[in-house]
């Protein structure tokens, strides 16, 4: 009831309304039995139950990954995974959305949730990511730079500003001083890389993580200004994280050596 | 701020409602009235909450922006335009499911109404699958007529249009086959041919149904989401509606998107209180 009362003070809480007070008691109760389902809570090997992951659209490749890595080395628990735009995990979370850990694509974001009070601890930064030009196979439009993408007639579509990738673009295209108008803004990096995936557009900024997970659908070209344009993923346990244990040890796993090979394996940089 | 007052006055109206209208009670068996009520409320409180939390200090300023203005202009234009693409092609195609026996009339009426269901994002891409550039009709748009209808605004009316046009179908459908066939007999005796006496005869008689339907494919076409972000995409004053421009300001700025949906709301709830009673009553 407490956190209904701090809650209310926030306008973004406030917008969420009647589904959030639904979401925060279906978090309590699932917490409730995680809590009293586990015989012991100390040392490691002893963890079960679920735990909950909100991602960034652009971790589901790794992440999945790691999720099935994680029930492998922890017989009896169950990882599931959120993905989708980083601002709107954030809404969630702060709307009372039950879940133990919110990894997401920009400090910016995350602060969203810190600022609310629903971290626990301090998020640490886990990967970074860089930005690519995603075009069509064999790159007919001989796209090889930034400035490419601002020729008239190219269907190019980014993110939307209000979400990291497309910030990130932002900032490359004012580094470079280069004036872009896309075909859209789409909602997460995802479906900016569908598009071209689709053959619907010829190029897209998405992180180069993307483009290496969509394989020989798109192919990928490097650009100078993504140096501008470094995405920082910062990684934190929640604060009402039904199944804490569990949840740190899944952060654990990846900032972990092994975590951060699948990581880089992937396409992120290392923090 | 009035919302605690307003959860009570639910109740009271399905617990304490009953008593206090006798004349109701007498008619209506409760078993029915409190399910009724129950789901009147159901209906309503999540529309009632939208007013309630809506930024009314910053609504002016969230309103008088250009953006939603942009948004709103476009959602209008592009909602009118499906509706007169869905009368154009849908009238015609209502007539022949109801007055014309052909064989597998009954899958294609199926076929028809399969919009209704189906979830828009699919409808979106299946618009993409056969009119996007690389889409087994688009791709040819593309290389002969040089068309490309995805992040367009007349990819918003298509896709509006495909999601909304059933509505307007089954409501014309529905009218034409409750009016009456020998008017249009009486016609053809007289001399008029099928079309005449379509335009001439049948066209007047079922003018209610036709604008009933009508405002509700308006209405659906104006609420399009899930089709349109994917067929069309999203960009401002291009193919930004309203519910576009709702999904993604909730992302960044709450009190926007409330703000937004309200007028969403407020323009749905005009046009269907507006023009219920004087048409779909007589359809």
């Amino acid at each position: 009831m407490t956190r209904t009362a701090r809650r209310t003070r926030r306008p973004l809480q406030m917008a969420v309304g009647g589904a959030a007070a639904l979401l925060i008691l279906s978090a309590c109760s699932s917490s409730g039995t995680d809590s009293s389902a586990k015989p012991d809570s100390s040392g490691p090997g002893k963890l079960s139950g679920e735990v909950t992951v909100f991602a960034a659209a652009s971790l589901k490749e790794s992440f999945t990954t790691l999720g099935r890595q994680f029930e492998k080395d922890h017989p009896g628990t169950k990882v599931t995974f959120s993905f989708g735009g980083s601002d709107s995990l954030a809404a969630s979370i702060t709307g009372g959305a039950p879940a133990d850990v919110f990894a997401s694509a920009s400090p910016s974001t995350m602060k969203i949730v810190t600022d609310a009070g629903d971290a626990s601890g301090t998020p640490a930064t886990f990967v970074r990511n860089e930005l690519e030009i995603a075009t069509l196979p064999g790159n007919p439009g001989k796209i090889s730079s930034l400035e490419d993408l601002t020729k008239a007639g190219r269907k190019v579509v980014l993110c939307d500003r209000e979400v990291p990738c497309g910030a990130a673009a932002q900032r490359a295209l004012d580094a470079s001083g280069l004036e872009l108008t896309p075909v859209s803004y789409e909602q997460d990096v995802k479906a900016a890389l569908t598009k071209v995936e689709l053959k619907e557009a010829d190029a897209a900024v998405v992180y180069k993580t993307d483009v290496r997970a969509a394989g020989d659908k798109v192919e990928g070209v490097e650009f100078p200004e993504s140096a501008d344009a470094v995405n920082d993923y910062p990684i934190a346990l929640l604060k009402d994280a039904g199944n804490t244990e569990a949840a740190e040890a899944f952060i654990a796993l990846v900032k972990s050596a092994e975590g951060q090979k699948v990581l880089s394996g992937a396409g992120f940089l290392k923090p | 701020m009035t919302l605690p007052t307003d959860k009570p006055r639910a109740g009271a109206d399905t617990l304490r409602g009953g008593p206090r209208r006798r004349r109701v009670r007498t008619g209506v068996p409760l078993p029915l009235l409190v399910p009724a009520l129950i789901g009147l409320a159901f209906l309503i409180v999540p529309l009632i909450a939208l007013v309630v939390r809506t930024p009314w200090h910053s609504l002016p300023a969230q309103l008088t922006s250009p953006d939603v203005w942009q948004a709103l202009k476009l959602s209008l234009i592009c909602a009118t335009l499906a509706t007169g693409v869905s009368l154009v092609i849908g009238v015609p195609l209502a007539w022949l499911l109801a007055r014309v026996d052909f064989p597998g009339r009954g899958l294609v009426r199926a076929l028809v109404t399969l919009p209704l269901v189906l979830p828009p994002v699919v409808g979106g891409v299946a618009l993409l699958m056969a009119l996007g550039r690389n889409g087994i009709v688009g791709r040819w748009l593309d290389a002969w007529f040089g068309i490309t209808l995805p992040f367009s605004t007349a990819g918003v009316v298509i896709a509006e249009a495909f999601v909304a046009m059933p509505f307007l179908v089954i409501s014309v459908e529905g009218t034409l086959r409750a009016a009456d066939p020998r008017y249009e007999e009486a016609a053809a005796t007289l001399g008029a041919s099928r079309f005449t006496a379509f335009r001439r005869v049948t066209l007047p008689l079922i003018a209610p149904g036709i604008a009933a339907g009508a405002v509700l494919a308006w209405a659906r076409a104006l609420g399009e989401f899930g089709a349109t972000i994917t067929f069309a995409g999203n960009f401002p004053g291009r193919t930004q509606t309203m519910p576009l421009a709702v999904y993604l300001a909730l992302q960044s700025d709450p009190e926007a998107a409330i703000a937004l949906s309200l007028v969403l709301l407020a323009v749905s709830i005009a046009v269907l209180a507006g023009l219920r009673d004087r048409w779909m009553r007589a359809g």
